[in-house]
């Protein structure tokens, strides 16, 4: 090891950092001042973010275990852009309920040690690197959903989240030995040689994708979703649904189209009737939710469902399509949980009906609520017209008219349920309205930064050419 | 700064004003004011426009083009001929007197004027752009605004018309959405690039199949916003709750969109498959055009009755860009025009009427001539105007199209336009049966004895419509002649 090949694994040795730091401070900051470790850790979490984007150069560590280039890079970039966000918008809400009971660095320790989980998952170059990194990203979220403890709810989503998830990896691991017995490597430049369409690594295949689609919650693999999101705390529920899902979609594209190309036959089909079922059964669902936060679980396994249009077609648009549209996700939906959050914070309500009448009390919350929604809806001028635009373009460069059709049927029925909250919010006047109150100014700047993002990054199309570019590594 | 691009910063920078202004009086003078610079661009426009055309023959002129993004070939491409020119203008001046009709906004007055000039910003863009993504774009942040409009400001059952009318046009722009990447992988047809460009994509042989496969996509995508039979009934359950301007730009402007659209894009990318379905949707069309004059015959609510006019009034739009020929399109377009300025003066008075006497049951008014006699004396003109009086605009529109439409010697299309010009009588019929119990008679309320005089700017809001009804009756030439010589490309490009 050499300070070069230190300066590749700089995300992960600056988080590592981090967490050793938390530590230390947690023993030396004295029972009466650890609301301060709320803002350390924000402060040297920026800091992390800000660094992150420094170039870095291309290449293999530990004979092509770790691996970095700038997709992986930039990806990783957006995974910490992401947690910020998430952790300025969770910051009241630590301070007021969970330091208080003195594991407010913990969370911090076990969040990070979640997102580290995560970047080795996306650097890996063999099976065992991305198992560990997947394990690594899931075990600390459990204990995250289960953080409430006084909250039976709680306790239940983190034990649901536990044991499914467990299961999920470990049927993925044994898709990944069938892998490695009909191939005899668990790299991934041995693997794109030696496998071939066989019955064998076409079941290893399958096997393994159901671990991912687990944690992208894609149909049929989606039931844990709504009840973990309800139990657990709001920042795990938008951190399941964002930084975890990214990851997961991000990994399983590189997997798909440059390990698993050869099987190109078995998962294109299978990613077909499941990107269908995913969009109807997610959109279904959400129809009939009073639940902010059951809601937005429904709402984004329909996103994951979209997510596969440019799952499907393996090629290099689809890489930078995809990418594209988990960037604008982790903003569209980081505000809309964000909001959820303020407004959970501040009087404990969490139904679409509670929100009747928002915009009068309190217009700007509502504002950003709707950018929100119509992020995720697909409405231009916002971002998410662009990101599923694009997806749906990538789908039809392929001829996946049929798909794109009912995509687009399902755009509609999502736009129906989006309208409801906006409907609650603008529409509706209430009798006993949510009153107006003002978040402190974590809350603000996460909210802030969401809203430039949703109203920017559709726009601004250099970043969109700058993504592609890099989109060329794996194909 | 291009002449055309400023018809999507002005609105930009009005909303900005907007942003800040406080209060009724600062945003309906904001408003105002942003609007008359946008009639006075649309306006200058049109000389601007016959100066360039005098020394340009390109199809389109003040184009202008910026590379947006690259890897799909995506360009901010913008350009006016004729026809987008009038549009522009019809737009502008339903804009201001919207603005002028809503002088009284008392609730959310900030909130309801940015809506409106968004709605607007969608409006101007559509029709400037000559590139399929940029045109998407502006159609639907032409048709979102809507919901909060009607949802919020409007009355009855306001919030279900609100989401019917939004999910039916969204999901028509959502099949139009695969329509536009069906035409955009098939532009390389000829071995060029894959392209958005309207006009590059029209000199491009696509294949048949495709085409017979992606016009009924585009098309419905377009028309239902225009009104197409059967997806017509979002449009009278939206206009009933709207708010009276929102009524206004609705008929007068947005549903232009779709006649605008199926002719630039369906029709002029998609000729082939246009010749293949245009027995199919001329039947819908003149389905829409005879059942929208039969339903507000039977129809007692104001707002029903002028809505169902629309739908048949702009089926007629519809039948007409379909029977492809100059004369015929000619009349599509000026129908487009007149029924934008003369509905959106019917809706004008409608509220007028409403806001005085509050109801719009025609059973329940009677005599109202008396009592307010301006109003009343316009609807009249409105009226004669809307059955195809000569000397107003309808008469013009509705001529070159049964003309156009008999030109073809085939029977199919002569028995499907001697049942629409049956429409004209059963309009008549409607038309005169409002104005008889409406207008004539004796008052039948005493309430309606004392009612408010005509403000001023509801005379400004009124004159301004019924100037270009009275002026394209008058002098229909010049515009005719601007549109028929924007119409040659298209003719060329079809046939």
């Amino acid at each position: 090891m050499n300070l070069d090949s230190f300066l590749l694994m700089r995300h992960e040795l600056l988080l590592l950092a981090i967490i050793l730091l938390l530590i230390v401070a947690e023993i030396f900051i004295p029972p009466n001042k650890k609301q301060s470790i709320v803002h350390l850790a924000i402060f040297l979490f920026g800091v992390h973010t800000l660094i992150g984007f420094l170039p870095v150069d291309e290449n293999n560590l530990f004979g092509g275990m770790f691996r970095t280039n700038g997709l992986i890079h930039f990806f990783k970039n957006v995974l910490n852009v992401g947690v910020l966000i998430l952790l300025l918008q969770s910051a009241d809400w630590l301070q007021e309920k969970i330091v208080g009971q003195n594991k407010g660095t913990e969370f911090f320790i076990l969040l990070f040690s979640s997102l580290l989980g995560m970047y080795f998952m996306i650097s890996s170059g063999d099976f065992l690197m991305f198992y560990l990194g997947l394990e690594l990203s899931t075990l600390p979220v459990a204990a995250l959903a289960a953080y409430e403890t006084v909250n039976r709810k709680s306790s239940e989503a983190g034990i649901k989240l536990i044991l499914s998830s467990a299961l999920a990896s470990g049927v993925s691991l044994f898709g990944i030995s069938m892998l490695y017995a009909t191939s005899g490597s668990i790299y991934f430049a041995d693997i794109i040689q030696l496998v071939s369409a066989t019955n064998l690594t076409s079941l290893g295949a399958i096997l393994f994708f159901t671990g991912l689609a687990f944690k992208i919650s894609l149909v049929p693999f989606h039931f844990w979703t709504a009840d973990v999101y309800e139990g657990a705390p709001i920042s795990i529920a938008s951190y399941l649904s964002v930084i975890s899902k990214g990851a997961a979609v991000f990994i399983l594209m590189i997997l798909l189209f440059t390990v698993l190309k050869p099987l190109m036959q078995v998962w294109e089909n299978m990613i077909y009737v499941i990107a269908i079922a995913t969009m109807f059964i997610g959109n279904l669902f959400a129809l009939r939710q009073q639940n902010m936060k059951r809601f937005l679980a429904f709402s984004s396994i329909a996103q994951a469902g979209f997510i596969l249009l440019g799952l499907i077609v393996g090629t290099q648009l689809g890489t930078a399509t995809i990418v594209y549209f988990v960037l604008i996700y982790v903003f569209s939906n980081l505000a809309a949980f964000g909001v959820v959050q303020a407004i959970s914070l501040q009087t404990g309500k969490e139904d679409i009906n509670d929100y009747e009448g928002l915009y009068r009390t309190n217009p700007n919350l509502s504002l950003v609520m709707m950018l929100a929604l119509f992020s995720l809806a697909g409405i231009p001028p916002v971002a998410g017209f662009f990101g599923k635009f694009f997806l749906f373009t990538a789908a039809a460069s392929e001829g996946y008219y049929f798909l794109v059709f009912l995509a687009v049927v399902n755009v509609t029925i999502s736009l129906y349920y989006y309208l409801l909250v906006v409907r609650a919010m603008f529409l509706r006047k209430s009798e006993n309205p949510i009153p107006f109150f003002r978040s402190k100014v974590y809350m603000r700047l996460g909210l802030l930064i969401t809203v430039i993002g949703i109203l920017v990054l559709g726009i601004y199309s250099p970043l969109y050419d700058y993504i592609y570019e890099l989109s060329g590594i794996f194909n | 700064m291009d002449i055309l691009s400023l018809f999507i910063i002005v609105p930009i920078a009005t909303i900005l004003a907007l942003v800040f202004s406080k209060g009724l009086k600062q945003s309906r003078i904001v408003s105002m004011v942003g609007s008359i610079v946008q009639l006075g661009m649309a306006i200058n426009l049109i000389f601007a426009y016959f100066k360039e055309r005098a020394v340009n023959s390109d199809i389109m002129v003040f184009t202008k083009d910026l590379v947006w993004f690259k890897d799909f070939n995506i360009h901010y491409n913008i350009g006016v001929d004729g026809i987008s020119v009038a549009l522009l203008l019809l737009t502008s001046i339903v804009v201001l007197a919207g603005v002028f009709i809503s002088w009284k906004m008392n609730d959310l007055p900030k909130e309801f004027f940015v809506s409106l000039i968004v709605l607007s910003i969608g409006v101007y863009g559509f029709f400037i752009s000559l590139d399929l993504f940029t045109m998407f774009v502006f159609f639907e942040i032409a048709v979102i605004p809507m919901y909060l409009l009607i949802g919020i400001w409007g009355t009855g059952p306001k919030e279900h018309s609100a989401m019917k009318l939004t999910l039916m046009l969204m999901g028509a722009s959502a099949i139009l959405l695969v329509a536009i990447l069906g035409i955009y992988f098939n532009s390389d047809a000829d071995g060029g690039a894959l392209t958005f460009n309207i006009l590059e994509i029209a000199k491009v042989n696509i294949p048949i199949e495709a085409q017979k496969l992606f016009f009924p996509l585009a098309f419905i995508g377009f028309a239902v916003i225009g009104a197409l039979f059967p997806f017509h009934t979002w449009s009278p359950d939206g206009h009933a709750s709207a708010p009276t301007a929102v009524s206004m730009l609705h008929a007068g402007v947005l549903m232009k969109l779709g006649g605008y659209g199926v002719f630039r894009v369906a029709m002029y990318l998609l000729p082939e498959g246009a010749l293949h379905w245009s027995w199919f949707f001329i039947i819908l069309a003149a389905i829409g055009v005879i059942y929208g004059a039969f339903s507000a015959i039977k129809q007692t609510d104001l707002k029903y009755i002028n809505a169902y006019s629309s739908v048949s009034h702009l089926g007629l739009v519809l039948f007409a860009l379909l029977m492809l020929n100059k004369t015929a399109w000619n009349g599509a377009i000026l129908q487009s025009l007149s029924h934008g300025f003369m509905t959106a003066l019917f809706f004008a008075l409608i509220g007028m009427i409403y806001g005085r006497t509050h109801t719009r049951d025609v059973t329940k008014l009677g005599g109202l001539l008396k009592v307010i006699p301006f109003i009343s004396t316009i609807y009249v003109i409105a009226g004669l105007a809307s059955l195809g009086l000569p000397g107003f605009s309808g008469f013009v529109a509705e001529m070159n199209i049964f003309v156009g439409a008999f030109e073809h010697d085939n029977m199919f299309y002569r028995i499907a336009t001697i049942v629409s010009v049956s429409a004209i009588v059963v309009t008549a019929v409607y038309i005169l049966r409002v104005v008889g119990l409406m207008l004539m008679g004796p008052v039948k309320n005493e309430a309606f004895l004392t009612l408010e005089k005509v403000t001023w700017y509801e005379k400004t809001g009124i004159l301004l419509l019924l100037i270009p009804i009275v002026g394209m009756g008058v002098a229909p030439l010049w515009l005719s002649d601007m549109i028929l010589e924007s119409l040659e490309p298209f003719i060329q490009g079809m046939l």
